[in-house]
C-alpha cells in the first residue's frame, strides 16, 4: 500500500553507482507491512542488490499476485512499472508480460499462498515455459493478510501462533522448480542479507527462469517456537551450501581466494558468481544432487540454502519460440501488416 | 442386383437453384472432405451455398451432419426441410429419411437391402451400392472406406447436373501433385457419376444451373477469417487453451503467422502463440502482454469464458487492453459442446464481480469477423480496456459465401493514448489514471519508456488517478465514474447499428450476429403478406443512441434471441430503458442456427394472438 509518501531528504554524501544513483534511487513508498515483516528485509535486498549492480530503474518491470509478499513491488524501485494482478496468477502476467518486451528485466514477486497453493499451476508452466525472470517466493508458511492460516508450504507438524497444526507434507517449491526445469534455483533467509543479495543479484543476472525460494517470518502469525518459518527455527537450522559473492560484469576483479576453496561461475553477460565451499563440496550443477541434498538437510531438520542448482546451457522463452529481436511492443503496422495484395492472394484461396 | 425402390415413381416440383442436400454420416468415417467438396462445388458454380455442419462433440462412431442450402436469391440462413438426404448412417436412417419433405429424394448405399420401414410412399429412393462398387474398385480397407463418400458426391454431380469438370479441378488443386491420391479420387467421382447415369434419369427435378451471384465473394469460415483479422490488426500474442468451438481461430493464426510474419532477414517470428496450462493463464498472459504494448489476444468458448471473470475485471478495472474472442456455444456448464448459441451476452457485456462492463462486437459473416477482428485491436488500444468479440460456433465453424475481404493500406494502426518519452519530459507530474481530455480516457506510458517520469503501479484494488492504493470512498467513486464515462465515450469507436426500412414504422426487428443470415429472407416472406417490418442489426455494446430511438419510432419490436432467456432482449432493457410492453421476444435455443422459418412463424403467432386479444377485448 502506497499512499504514506516517503521523505525525499537524503544524505549528501550517499554513495553513487555506475549510473550516478543512489540507494535512493531504488527506493519505493514506505512500507506498510507489519514491524520486523521479513518482507521488509527481502526489499531493502533487493534495492542494495539493485543499486549496487547498477541496475537501470525503469528497465525493471515489477509483477506480483495478491497477499503480504505481492505488495512488496510496492516497497522498491519505484521508477519501474508494477504490475500487482490477480491472486496466484502473476506467472502469466509475467509470461505476457515478458513475451511483448524481451528488452526488459523481470522480477516477479509472489507468496507461498500465491505459488504454492492458488497459483501453484501457474508456477509449474511458467517454470516449464523457461520465461526469463527472476521469481521470488518470500515464504514465510502463512496466510497473513487473512490472519494467519497454515500455508501448502507449512511444514509438517509445524504451529501457527493460534496454535493450528500443520497435518500435511509441504510443498518445497526448490524442489519443484528444479524438477521442473528452472535453470537457477536458490533458497535463502530475508535475515541473512549476506547471502541473498549476491543471489538476488546472480539471478537477475542469469539468463533463463531464475527462482528464489526465501524464509521470510510472519512476525504477527507465524513466528513462535513451534513454527518451522519463524526467526528461532529458521537461524538454527539455516545451513549454507555455500557462501556466495556476485561481481557484476563491470566490476575489476580484485578479491583473491585461497585457491581450491572457491568456484567460479560465469554468467551470460560475462558477470562472476564466487562460491566459497563450506566443507560440504557442493557442487550446484547436477539436478540429482542438488535435490539430494536438499531432502538430506530436511530429514535432520535442517533449511539447505544458497545457490541450489545452476544451468546454463537452457533456451529461454524467446529462443524457444524463435522471436525477433525487437521487442514486440515496438513492432509497427509495417513490420505487421501484410497489406492489401497479400490478401487478394488469400481472397483467391477461399473462391 | 441391388433392389431398386419406387425410383423416380413420386412426383416432385421442379427445383432450380433452390434446395436443401444434406449428409448423415457417421463421424471420423472421412466424409467432412467429400461434403466440403460437394458445397466448394456449388459455389464455383456461382450459386449460393451455405453448407452448417451438424457434428457431435466426439472422434469417431457418432452421428454428424452436414446441411447444405441452395438458393438462387442468396438466402443463406438455414431452412427447414430436406430435398435431397443422403443417408450414410444405419444409426439415424430413421429420423433422417422422415425429415425429407414430400416429393423429395433419399439417396442411400443399396448394397444392402433398405428396410421396410424406411420405405415411404411420398419420396424418390436413389439407390446406390456404395459399399459394393468401392469393394469391387479398391483394395486396401481404408480406401473402400473414404471413397464410398467420393463416389456419392459424383453421383450427386449426375443427379444435380453438377459441372463434373469443377470437380476433378478441386481435386487436382487439393491434391497438387500427388497423382496418386488424384487418380483414385477422380476415379471414384467418376463411378458415381456413371452409375447415375447408367440406372436414373438424370438429372432429377431438382437441379443447380450455374449462376453469376458468387462474383467478388468468397467462401470462408469464421474462425479463419478472425485469425486473418488479428494478424491484419496487429496482433503479435495470442495465449490460449484449446477449445471448441474457438480452437480454429488460434491455428488460423498460426498458420497465416507462418506465411506472413516471418522476418525475412532473420528467419525469426514476428507472433508468438503460447498454448496455455488453462484459461486462467491464457488470459492473464494476454492482459500481461497488452500491458506492456504488445497486441494480445485469446480464443475460448462457454466454460473457458467463465474462468476468465477474474482477469476481466482486473483488466476492465487497471484498463489493460487486449481481444477476447468469445466463439459462443450451447451452455450452460459444459453444455452441447458442438452446438451454437448466442447464450454468453449477459455473462460478457458485465463479466466479473462488482460494477463492470464490456466492450463487446458482434460480427455476423466472415467478412465482419476479419473486420472486427483488426478494428478490435484498435478499439481495446483506444479505450485501454478489453474487448470481447462475440462469434459462434455457427459463424466460427461453417463456410459461409461473403464479400472479398479488403484492407486498406493506409490505415496506421490507432494505439491510443500512449506518452513517449519525449512527450513525459514535456509534462510536469504524470497521472496514470487522470483524465486530461475529459473523455474518460487517461494516458498510459509503456515498462521501460522514461527513466525517471511515468511509471506506475497497476492494480486491481481501488487506485487514486496517480495509481496509488487508496481506500477513501470518495476517490474510488470518482475513479469509477470516470470508468463510467469512458464507456460512453467508447461508443463513438464501435460500429453502429444498421437500420432498414423506414424511419417510423409500427414494427421493428432487432437482432445481433449469425440471426442475420435468416432475416432478409423473413422480410420477403412477410412481405408478400403485406407486412413490412423494419429491421436493426445491433453490431456492438454499449450501445449507440440510435438503439433507443429505434425503440421510440416502432409500436412493436421483436428482439430476437439465440438463447432461452431472451438476454439482448434484457440487455437492451437494462441499458436502454425500455417498456417492456414495445418488446416482443423471440428466441431460438435447439443448439441450431435459428432459421426464417422460425422467426416467420413466431411473427405471425403473435399477430395472431394480438388480433385474438383484441377481438376478445372488444
Amino acid at each position: 500500500m502506497s499512499y504514506i509518501s516517503k521523505p525525499r531528504f537524503q544524505h549528501p554524501q550517499l554513495k553513487t553507482n555506475d549510473l550516478g544513483l543512489t540507494r535512493r534511487d531504488y527506493e519505493g513508498t514506505l512500507t506498510t507491512l507489519c514491524g520486523g515483516c521479513g518482507h521488509d528485509s527481502i526489499s531493502a535486498a533487493i534495492i542494495q542488490a539493485a543499486a549496487e549492480m547498477s541496475l537501470e530503474p525503469h528497465r525493471v518491470a515489477k509483477i506480483s499476485g495478491i497477499g503480504c509478499s505481492s505488495k512488496i513491488p510496492s516497497y522498491f524501485l519505484s521508477k519501474s512499472h508494477g504490475f500487482n494482478s490477480v491472486h496466484g496468477r502473476m506467472p502469466s502476467v509475467a509470461t505476457g508480460a515478458n513475451i511483448a518486451n524481451k528488452e526488459l528485466s523481470y522480477i516477479g514477486i509472489s507468496g507461498d499462498g500465491d505459488t504454492a497453493s492458488i497459483g501453484l499451476g501457474q508456477f509449474c508452466h511458467i517454470v516449464r515455459r523457461r520465461v526469463n525472470m527472476l521469481y521470488i517466493v518470500a515464504n514465510n508458511g502463512t496466510y497473513g493478510l487473512t490472519k494467519g492460516q497454515l500455508s501448502a508450504t507449512a511444514d509438517l507438524g509445524s504451529r501457527t501462533k493460534s496454535g493450528e497444526e500443520s497435518l500435511y507434507d509441504n510443498i518445497d517449491l526448490a524442489t519443484l522448480a528444479i524438477e521442473l526445469g528452472a535453470s537457477f534455483v536458490a533458497r535463502s533467509f530475508s535475515g541473512d542479507k549476506q547471502q541473498l543479495v549476491p543471489l538476488l543479484q546472480a539471478g537477475l543476472t542469469h539468463k533463463g527462469f531464475a527462482f528464489i525460494d526465501i524464509v521470510s517470518p510472519c512476525v504477527m502469525f507465524n513466528n513462535t517456537d513451534a513454527s518451522t518459518h519463524g526467526y528461532k527455527n529458521t537461524w538454527e537450522n539455516y545451513v549454507a551450501l555455500s557462501e556466495i559473492d556476485f561481481v557484476p560484469m563491470r566490476t575489476e576483479i580484485s578479491t583473491s581466494y585461497a585457491a581450491g576453496k572457491e568456484k567460479e561461475i560465469t554468467l551470460h553477460d560475462g558477470s562472476v558468481i564466487h562460491l566459497h565451499k563450506t566443507g560440504n563440496n557442493y557442487e550446484p550443477y547436477d539436478k540429482e544432487n542438488a535435490l539430494h541434498h536438499i531432502y538430506e538437510y530436511k530429514k535432520q531438520g535442517k533449511i539447505a540454502t544458497g545457490l541450489l542448482y545452476i544451468n546454463q546451457s537452457t533456451s529461454d522463452l524467446h529462443e524457444l519460440q524463435d522471436t525477433v529481436d525487437k521487442p514486440f511492443n515496438m513492432l509497427s503496422n509495417h513490420d505487421l501488416c501484410p497489406g492489401n495484395e497479400v490478401l487478394n492472394d488469400i481472397n483467391e484461396t477461399f473462391c | 442386383m441391388p433392389e431398386l425402390v419406387s425410383s423416380n415413381k413420386v412426383k416432385s416440383i421442379p427445383k432450380i437453384n433452390d434446395f436443401v442436400v444434406k449428409f448423415a454420416n457417421v463421424n471420423g468415417s472421412g466424409s467432412a472432405s467429400a461434403n466440403n467438396m460437394f458445397a466448394k462445388a456449388v459455389f464455383r458454380m456461382g450459386i449460393p451455398v451455405s453448407p452448417h455442419n451438424i457434428f457431435p462433440s466426439n472422434i469417431q462412431g457418432l452421428p454428424t451432419w452436414y446441411e447444405v442450402r441452395i438458393n438462387e436469391s442468396g438466402y443463406l440462413g438455414r431452412r427447414e426441410g430436406v430435398d435431397l438426404m443422403v443417408t450414410m448412417n444405419e444409426q439415424t436412417i430413421k429420423k433422417d429419411i422422415d425429415s425429407v419433405l414430400p416429393g423429395g429424394y433419399v439417396l442411400y448405399d443399396s448394397s444392402k437391402a433398405l428396410e421396410k420401414n424406411l420405405i415411404r410412399d411420398d419420396v424418390n429412393y436413389l439407390p446406390i451400392p456404395l459399399k459394393d462398387i468401392c469393394l469391387r474398385e479398391f483394395d486396401k480397407p481404408a480406401q473402400r472406406q473414404l471413397f464410398k463418400n467420393i463416389v456419392y458426391v459424383g453421383a450427386l454431380s449426375a443427379f444435380l447436373n453438377i459441372d463434373f469438370k469443377i470437380l476433378t479441378g478441386m481435386v487436382s488443386d487439393q491434391f497438387r501433385g500427388k497423382v496418386k491420391l488424384i487418380l483414385p479420387n477422380i476415379h471414384s467421382l467418376e463411378l458415381g457419376h456413371q452409375y447415375a447415369v447408367d440406372n436414373f434419369t438424370c438429372p432429377l427435378q431438382l437441379q443447380l444451373k450455374p449462376s453469376k451471384k458468387n462474383k467478388n465473394k468468397i467462401l470462408m469460415d469464421g474462425n479463419t477469417a478472425v485469425g486473418l483479422g488479428c494478424v491484419y490488426g496487429g496482433a503479435t500474442v495470442a495465449s490460449w487453451y484449446p477449445l471448441t468451438p474457438s480452437t480454429s481461430v488460434v491455428d488460423s493464426f498460426g498458420k497465416y503467422c507462418k506465411r506472413l510474419r516471418i522476418d525475412p532477414g532473420s528467419g525469426k517470428r514476428k507472433y508468438s502463440i503460447i498454448q496455455a496450462e488453462d484459461e486462467l493463464a491464457a488470459i492473464g498472459i494476454a492482459i500481461g502482454a497488452g500491458w506492456n504494448g504488445a497486441r494480445a489476444f485469446t480464443a475460448s468458448s462457454g466454460p473457458g469464458i467463465s474462468l476468465m471473470q477474474e482477469f476481466l475485471g482486473l483488466a476492465y478495472f487497471s484498463e489493460v487492453p487486449f481481444v477476447l474472442f468469445n466463439i459462443q456455444r450451447v451452455g450452460p456448464s459444459t453444455g452441447m459442446p458442438t452446438r451454437t448459441q448466442q447464450g454468453d451476452l449477459l455473462s460478457c457485456a458485465y463479466a466479473s464481480h462488482g460494477d463492470t462492463k464490456h466492450i463487446l462486437l458482434f460480427p455476423s459473416d466472415p467478412k465482419e469477423c476479419f473486420e472486427y477482428s483488426a478494428d478490435a485491436f484498435d478499439i481495446a488500444d483506444r479505450l485501454q480496456t478489453p474487448v470481447i468479440v462475440m462469434s459462434d460456433l455457427e459463424l466460427g465453424m461453417n463456410e459461409q459465401v461473403c464479400d472479398r475481404l479488403t484492407w486498406d493500406d493506409k490505415r496506421v494502426y490507432d494505439r491510443g493514448k500512449i506518452l513517449t518519452a519525449e512527450q513525459l519530459e514535456a509534462i510536469e507530474k504524470y497521472g496514470r489514471y487522470q483524465d486530461t481530455d475529459g473523455d474518460g480516457i487517461p494516458y498510459r506510458t509503456y515498462p521501460g519508456t522514461h527513466p525517471n517520469k511515468g511509471s506506475y503501479f497497476t492494480r486491481g484494488s481501488s487506485h487514486d488517478a496517480n495509481a496509488a492504493y487508496t481506500e477513501d470512498g470518495n476517490i474510488y467513486a470518482q475513479v469509477m465514474d470516470r470508468l463510467a464515462l469512458k464507456f460512453k465515450t467508447a461508443v463513438k469507436y464501435l460500429p453502429k447499428p444498421l437500420v432498414n426500412g423506414k424511419k417510423k414504422n409500427k414494427l421493428g426487428m432487432v437482432y445481433i450476429g449469425t440471426t442475420h443470415s435468416a432475416i432478409q429472407e423473413v422480410l420477403d416472406s412477410l412481405g408478400k403478406k403485406g407486412i413490412a417490418i423494419d429491421t436493426m442489426r445491433i453490431r456492438a455494446f454499449p450501445f449507440h443512441k440510435e438503439v433507443r430511438e429505434f425503440f421510440d419510432n416502432h409500436e412493436l419490436v421483436y428482439v430476437i434471441d439465440q438463447n432461452r432467456d431472451a438476454q439482448l432482449k434484457s440487455l437492451l432493457k437494462i441499458e436502454c430503458n425500455i417498456n417492456e410492453d414495445k418488446m416482443h421476444s423471440i428466441r431460438n435455443y435447439n443448439g441450431v442456427l435459428i432459421t426464417a422459418q422460425h422467426i416467420e412463424r413466431a411473427i405471425l403467432g403473435s399477430m395472431q394472438d394480438l388480433a385474438n386479444t383484441s377481438a376478445g377485448s372488444a
